[in-house]
């Protein structure tokens, strides 16, 4: 793809600017469309009966009795649909209700489909499951150490192999050992985070309806419609040119719904038998069951540094716990080494992840998928080498700063780079310099940074065509249509091509139309996940509209005699831009266009560039066309009575390229600290040990006990928006979905120590955690203020404020 | 929560709609039956004893509604499955999210927590009925909303939208920690706090100069 350069600032019209959202009347009235606000005629109820065991032999089940029931239009087992789903081709793993065996509590044995929801629940009672139980593995290290006498979470995929594994990962970029022995400094910590889900508020939800003749239909609240489609015919063996996705808006996703998941087999297949649409909607607790959500991270770190403060060598070792199925683990154990090498350079690295399985939910992708957890380990681990060499934690990061239009250790091409601007302006906005080791005791501030992908570059099965699609079509009237296959899931992106549209064919926003999220019109995206679809959709998008701007231009230009890059289309008007009183219509501008090149429409796609990584094995993953930076600070208070921690403020300076709507960034940058914020201090995705009894079963499988902050405990959040100008993304923008969610929790455990000179290496930061803490610091005496770096509390006076030199 | 609360399958007997029938016992019992003999819940009325006192009047955004309710049914319910009005969500159907928020008599209740026959005799607003219904015109709050941009992926949105309906009637005055207390039944995992505090305020100041 040739590059033009951006459009400045000052060319844009819209782009930049504060704009509502386009569904923003629908989802203020309620007239927004969820997927469990479609009714179709004659729609009957599924229900999916699910394993009470952790580990268990399907021995017999017996259905007869459930599909006697009037008003049971059809019971479904796993023999009826005998083909393994999964959305990594390589790891598929999972049969849309289990055959042979159980592997959670809460896994898919049957499922059916009624008159109504409360028949459907009754019917459940009436399929009797004859299991076998089996030794369940609960903890990773268990999991790892199995020697095959008691059956392993799936078969070994050689003889004497441990089934457990479903994916381990050693690289090694530079010679860390030797690095790591000629360091001044070495610093080694033990990191545990615990999982968490993403609790979208709407449930997962899907509809079937199987029109009798060969064509499938299936409406579900999915982030990957495409990859949805693609496993629907490859597992109910259809062919996929007959089947239709449709997807309403999205209540909310954060990588919950980025994979197909057993309701919607089950809804096509029950469809299928029983001739009329079904619906499934998960109650909250299938929800918990059905997670995906952030795998816990067992992490052992050494990390090196010279006397000047300059890192040299980082070696990671890493356990996933992935509950039982492999969802997106294999990526998952990929990003937990790959993501971690900038914003900071390093001479050497080496990580050795292992993702094992256990009789738990599987663990998948939650917003920062598989770097999440490590930056928590690397930041902390950046923070006391800063201690170590006394030097203030920014200065450390400045020094180590990679740089822009580099390549990191591990050979990931980066271009634009931000990361500075973003130290610099939560620095100045939190006032660190007067805080930092300054502030009374119980008091503190942290600081973290981070940088994220802005998608993927290669889809999840192997292919050469493009990541993302837009068709547009200009009518007559002045109305512009777009056609998206995106996924809306809250983020903005019906909105955004919107925008884009109105930029470049000069029409009011009101104008543009976008019709979206169904297979049988739109072109394919990929799908909301990987923070890809501002980079991939946006330029689609731009590509589209080019091309129909410069037909207009074109017969406007031929009309007034003039060269068609002098005429300028903004607002509704076409002009001349050196006598800007010479206009027309955009209405008539269109119908010149149309007259002279026949029916106006284009496509556009956008591809990623395929030299932006190293040639090893695992290389691709990880690799993006661009990379978003974060930095944040937090200033806490802790309580060391009580280990309460308020979290009064958190900054948030997030590099987004380019911020086409800045009020949808900074919702994004806002809800990512928040996300980050929850899990900090208070979610915790655990589960029964054996000891407590139901060894297996999901602790809180509730929004009351599963804690997610309020509107009460949510801190306030400053949100500096750095623009580097990416020199691929649209307009010059990146991301902004996921990474500033990073450095909230690191930032947080810092300013813990700045506080009370404790360090917390293990998530969450919730009073059980913080008191024994407290109480062990307190009995080694360690409980107090840190000493300021140099041992020289720096006076306001002789550190004034920096001024700022970008950001806003 | 009690362990056997947290099965999956246990759910047909401790979830909180099964809870209520349980407290509603007579009627709980004959509905069952209702639902297993004559198939469906509402195919069956006939058969079931006192079914005609489920064909009720509800007040609903000013209109008089005729509806069959179950006696067992949630408020949530008859208003999504059985009047159609979707606005109101659920979201978790236990009283934890309050995307189902809706008003009863002006006060901000949870529609999945309310049994439909409790609301006999009380007007319910929901977020359809907040528009004005002669001209069409956005309610304080939903300008309110359109005007701060606030809510992401706005399946909390109609519950919200209650909630701080509710607010301003009763205090359109609030400090934003007022508002941030009068909102804290209302879950968004988008985590747009900062926008939605915006939303109210906004409101509070719209209603302040009517």
């Amino acid at each position: 793809m040739i590059r033009k350069p951006h459009k400045d600032k000052s060319d844009l019209t819209l782009i930049g600017t504060p704009m509502r959202k386009i569904e923003g009347l629908d989802k203020a009235t309620g007239r927004a469309l969820f997927t469990d606000d479609i009714v179709l005629p004659g729609m009957l109820h599924g229900k999916i009966l699910r394993s009470p065991h952790p580990h268990a032999r399907i021995v017999a089940i017996d259905v007869s009795e459930a599909e006697a029931l009037e008003g049971v239009h059809a019971v479904i087992t796993g023999g009826d649909i005998p083909i393994k789903y999964g959305i990594i081709p390589w790891t598929a793993d999972e049969y849309p209700l289990c055959i042979d065996r159980v592997r959670y509590i809460g896994d898919a044995v049957a499922a059916v489909a009624a008159v109504d929801e409360d028949l459907a629940i009754r019917a459940l009672e009436f399929i009797h499951v004859e299991y076998e139980e089996l030794p369940a593995f609960l903890d990773p290290y268990e999991s790892l150490a199995a020697d095959g006498s008691t059956p392993y979470v799936h078969e070994p995929k050689k003889e004497g192999g441990n089934g457990n594994v479903t994916k381990q990962v050693c690289l090694e970029f530079g010679e860390v050992d030797d690095v790591m022995a000629g360091s001044d400094i070495v610093v080694e910590g033990e990191y545990f985070f615990e999982g968490s889900t993403h609790a979208a508020i709407e449930p997962h939800c899907a509809i079937g309806l199987w029109d009798g003749v060969g064509k499938l239909t299936v409406w579900s609240a999915t982030q990957v419609p495409h990859y949805l489609h693609r496993e629907l015919a490859r597992v109910l063996e259809l062919d996929p040119a007959r089947i239709r996705v449709i997807q309403p808006l999205v209540g909310g996703a954060f990588g919950g719904k980025s994979e197909p998941f057993d309701l919607e087999f089950c809804v096509a297949k029950l469809s299928m038998l029983a001739a009329r649409p079904v619906k499934i909607l998960y109650t909250r607790e299938e929800v918990f069951y059905a997670h995906r959500g952030r795998h816990p991270f067992h992490m052992n770190y050494r990390m090196g540094c010279t006397e000047e403060g300059k890192l040299t060598s980082v070696n990671a070792e890493i356990v996933l716990d992935g509950g039982a199925y492999a969802s997106f683990g294999l990526v998952t154990t990929y990003y937990a080494g790959q993501l971690l090498c900038a914003p900071y350079s390093m001479s050497a690295y080496r990580f050795d992840s292992t993702r094992v399985y256990t009789n738990k939910p599987a663990c998948g992708p939650k917003r920062g998928h598989g770097s999440v957890q490590p930056r928590f380990a690397f930041e902390v681990q950046i923070d006391k080498l800063a201690e170590r060499v006394d030097l203030d934690p920014f200065e450390f990061r400045r020094r180590n700063f990679i740089g822009s239009n580099t390549r990191t250790v591990n050979q990931l091409r980066i271009t634009s780079n931000g990361f500075l601007e973003c130290l610099e302006s939560v620095e100045r906005a939190s006032r660190w310099r007067r805080k930092f080791r300054q502030l009374p005791f119980g008091r503190g501030v942290g600081v973290a940074g981070s940088t994220y992908i802005s998608g993927t570059n290669y889809p999840i099965y192997p292919n050469d065509m493009p990541h993302s699609g837009v068709q547009m079509q200009v009518d007559r009237s002045g109305r512009v249509s777009v056609f998206s296959g995106a996924s809306e899931i809250g983020q903005g992106c019906d909105s955004m091509v919107a925008y884009i549209a109105a930029e470049e064919l000069g029409v009011p926003l009101e104008y543009v139309r976008v019709l979206r999220g169904d297979t049988d019109f739109t072109p394919v995206d990929l799908g909301a996940y990987s923070s890809r679809v501002t980079f991939m959709l946006g330029n689609a998008a731009i590509d589209a509209a080019t091309k129909l701007r410069e037909m207009v231009q074109q017969a406007v230009a031929g009309e007034w005699k003039i060269e068609a890059n002098e005429v300028l289309l903004a607002g509704g008007i076409a002009m001349w831009a050196s006598d800007t009183e010479r206009q027309m219509p955009i209405r008539e501008a269109f119908n010149l266009a149309e007259a002279r090149f026949g029916t106006l429409g284009a496509t556009g796609w956008y591809n990623t560039p395929k030299d932006v990584h190293g040639d090893y094995r695992g290389g691709t993953i990880g690799a993006s066309p661009a990379y978003s930076f974060t930095a944040h600070v937090a200033e806490v208070e802790v309580d060391v009575e009580t280990g309460v921690v308020e979290v009064e403020k958190i900054w948030v300076a997030h590099d987004c390229g380019r911020a086409l709507n800045p009020v949808l960034v900074e919702g994004q940058m806002e809800g990512s600290a928040y996300m980050g914020f929850g899990e900090a201090l208070m979610e915790e995705q655990i589960f029964k040990s054996p000891e407590q009894g139901r060894a297996g079963l999901h602790n809180a499988p509730s929004l009351l006990d599963y804690r997610i902050p309020t509107s009460l405990d949510t801190p306030e959040f400053e949100s500096l928006i750095v623009e580097s100008i990416d020199p691929e993304g649209p307009y010059g923008a990146k991301e902004a979905g996921e990474g500033p969610l990073h450095p909230s929790i690191p930032a947080i455990a810092n300013a813990i120590y700045d506080a009370i000179g404790v360090r917390m290496d293990k998530l969450p930061f919730s009073p059980p955690n913080m008191w024994r803490a407290i109480e062990e610091a307190r009995e080694v005496g360690a409980l107090g203020k840190p000493a300021f770096p140099g041992g020289l509390p720096v006076t306001p006076e002789a550190a004034p404020a920096r001024s700022m030199s970008s950001g806003s | 929560m009690g362990e056997a609360e947290s099965i999956g399958l246990l759910e047909t007997k401790y979830s909180r709609r099964n809870f209520i029938k349980g407290v509603i016992a007579v009627g709980a019992t004959a509905s069952s039956a209702g639902y297993f003999i004559g198939g469906s819940g509402l195919l069956g009325a006939q058969s079931v004893p006192g079914a005609a006192e489920r064909l009720i009047t509800l007040n609903v955004n000013g209109q008089q509604r005729r509806v069959d309710v179950l006696p067992n049914e949630t408020l949530a319910m008859t208003l999504r499955y059985r009047l159609n009005l979707t606005g109101t969500k659920l979201g978790c159907d236990r009283a934890e999210c309050g995307a189902c928020t809706v008003l009863i008599d002006g006060v901000n209740r949870y529609g999945c927590s309310t049994l439909t026959h409790q609301v006999r005799g009380s007007s319910v607003t929901t977020i359809e009925g907040l528009e004005n219904p002669d001209t069409g015109e956005l309610s304080l709050v939903q300008q309110a909303v359109i005007d701060e941009g606030g809510f992401q992926c706005a399946f909390c949105a109609p519950g919200f939208i209650m909630s701080m309906t509710a607010m301003v009637n009763e205090n359109p005055n609030p400090t934003r920690a007022e508002a941030a207390h009068a909102l804290s039944g209302n879950l968004c995992r988008c985590g747009d706090y900062h926008k939605i505090l915006n939303c109210a305020m906004r409101a509070a100041e719209l209603a302040r100069s009517v």
